[in-house]
């Protein structure tokens, strides 16, 4: 007979498992971001690749998350006569909560599939193994730079969205409302505290982190073809995704964990 | 086998398993690899050919067992010292293994752009002489490598192992997936490389024709040991019942092929 619990013990033992490698790779890869030799060509790439070629889907996102926010705050708003509050609540959002999560979750599905797809197809036609052949630490090579360009640059891509965001709901809020241009500016800058900004900027970073390290760690570890591959990028989205929701409500406590009980 | 103090290449009691111990690939290997010499690893598929060669590269770790390079145990060397011993190595691999993202010259001068030894442009122009080596034109050097053939992607292939002027170059299965003639031309590119760099060279294969013409020595691996080693043209006088089987291919002998039913 088989014990009911054998199965739940197995799953755990595997779940301690990957959290252990996990853990590992990531301090690993922290290392050899900080240790060189430095390959900055390889940097570069990523840091374009991250920094420029995400910044229209980016974009693009935070322009209609800012015209939904102030089309639905208005709606809202109106029933208690506070549609002044419209512009400060698209700013709070936008650069707190928005920017940040919509961007970080954009990466993951852009970026963080790409590298997972990248790595793993590397690691099934033995080109890893060909980099530690010729002297090349795969770590030191994949890895790291991706890790670098993932954690500076999304703060970068975020403050764009920020602006652009806070754009889309300028142009709802003027030219479909029928705000006054200078008030609706006014009250933005007015309401805007530099907290706002930096606590979005550094989850950004974070979400950056979190991004890259799932993409290298799954396209690192993956087999079994091009089967294995499709399963590695999927699994770097899912839990890239879901790490990022979690960091958020983490990070969020941190910074404002005073106001709250304040 | 060669019982030579000064192998290059020593292989003692290697052993490797896969899922937690339960499949045994490797089961006490020796070999010793003289220097200079050229060693051709034979074996059906699922033999443990290429772990063989991946242990040697520091790619797996033996479960226990001992591998030395030039006399330094590398089976527990650091990792900055492993990469040190593959400095004096060359890998050709049997897909070829090139960087997709990389042109072919940068591919075939990646060892010598990662080790800084000299500028991008020199680096430029030992690729362009390693691939005239190889039997390509200085055309290809800004294609990248999906823009190549297979039997292109291996000349470029070989051109990177040998483009650090290693001491030790293996070969996974040069001349899988070749027509006849192609694998040929490998073959005399492989035979022709190793005169001409001088470099000890371990090859694996199943294929008899290239390992003929390749190796000074042949050694088969069979349920995870070798069971026979000796001189490329004694191969036929073995007088062993399993390299009989194998070089002739026939369906019929001791070696039972796993067919699932």
């Amino acid at each position: 007979m088989i014990n009911p619990l054998r199965p739940i013990g197995g799953a755990f033992l595997a779940f301690l498992a990957t959290t252990g490698r996990l853990a590992m790779f990531s301090v690993n890869g922290v290392s050899h971001c900080v240790r060189p030799p430095f390959y900055g060509r390889q940097l570069l790439r990523q840091v374009i690749e991250i920094g420029f070629f995400t910044l229209p889907v980016v974009g693009l996102t935070a322009i209609f998350a800012g015209m939904v926010l102030a089309l639905q705050s208005y709606t809202g708003f109106a029933r208690f006569s506070a549609e002044g509050a419209i512009a400060n609540v698209v700013v709070l959002s936008i650069t707190r909560e928005l920017g940040p999560v919509l961007g970080g979750l954009m990466i993951a599905g852009r970026i963080g599939a790409a590298m997972a797809a990248e790595i793993g197809t590397m690691r099934v036609t033995e080109q890893v193994d060909a980099l530690t052949t010729l002297s090349t630490n795969p770590m030191k090579y994949l890895v790291a730079p991706r890790l670098i360009a993932g954690t500076l640059m999304l703060p970068l891509v975020v403050f764009i969205a920020d602006i652009i965001g806070v754009f889309g709901g300028y142009l709802v809020s003027v030219y479909k409302l029928g705000f006054n241009p200078s008030n609706y500016l006014q009250n933005t800058w007015e309401f805007m505290e530099a907290i706002d900004v930096i606590s979005g900027l550094v989850k950004a970073s974070v979400f950056g982190f979190i991004t890259t390290l799932m993409g290298c760690y799954h396209g690192y570890y993956s087999g079994g073809g091009a089967q294995g591959v499709g399963k590695a990028t999927t699994n770097a989205v899912v839990s890239a995704s879901i790490l990022i929701l979690c960091f958020n409500y983490i990070l969020t406590l941190l910074f404002f964990t005073k106001d709250v009980a304040g | 086998m060669s019982q030579d103090n000064a192998a290059k290449i020593r292989l003692s009691g290697v052993r490797k398993t896969f899922a937690g111990g339960r499949k045994v690939v490797l089961d006490h290997v020796d070999l010793d690899i003289g220097k200079g010499e050229s060693v051709v690893i034979i074996g059906g598929s699922g033999t443990g050919k290429s772990v063989t060669i991946k242990c040697m590269l520091g790619l797996l770790k033996p479960d226990s067992g001992s591998i030395t390079i030039d006399g330094k145990e590398v089976t527990t060397m650091s990792p900055t010292d492993r990469e040190d011993i593959n400095r004096q190595v060359g890998m050709l691999f049997q897909a070829a293994a090139l960087f997709d993202s990389l042109p072919v010259w940068e591919n075939v001068a990646f060892g010598l752009l990662a080790r800084k030894q000299c500028t991008r442009n020199d680096a430029r122009d030992i690729a362009a002489e390693k691939l005239r080596l190889v039997g390509l034109a200085p055309d290809v050097l800004d294609l990248s490598p999906a823009e190549l053939s297979g039997g292109m992607q291996k000349r470029v292939g070989l051109a990177r192992a040998i483009a650090t002027n290693p001491e030790i170059i293996f070969f996974d299965e040069p001349t899988t997936g070749l027509d006849p003639i192609m694998a040929d031309v490998i073959n005399n590119l492989i035979v022709h490389v190793n005169q001409t760099v001088g470099a000890t060279a371990v090859t694996i294969t199943h294929d008899m024709a290239s390992a003929r013409k390749i190796g000074d020595r042949i050694a088969m691996l069979y349920n995870g040991r070798i069971i026979w080693a000796g001189p490329t043209d004694a191969i036929d006088h073995s007088d062993n019942e399993y390299v009989d089987q194998f070089i002739h291919g026939r369906a019929d002998g001791p070696i039972k092929m796993a067919v699932r039913g």
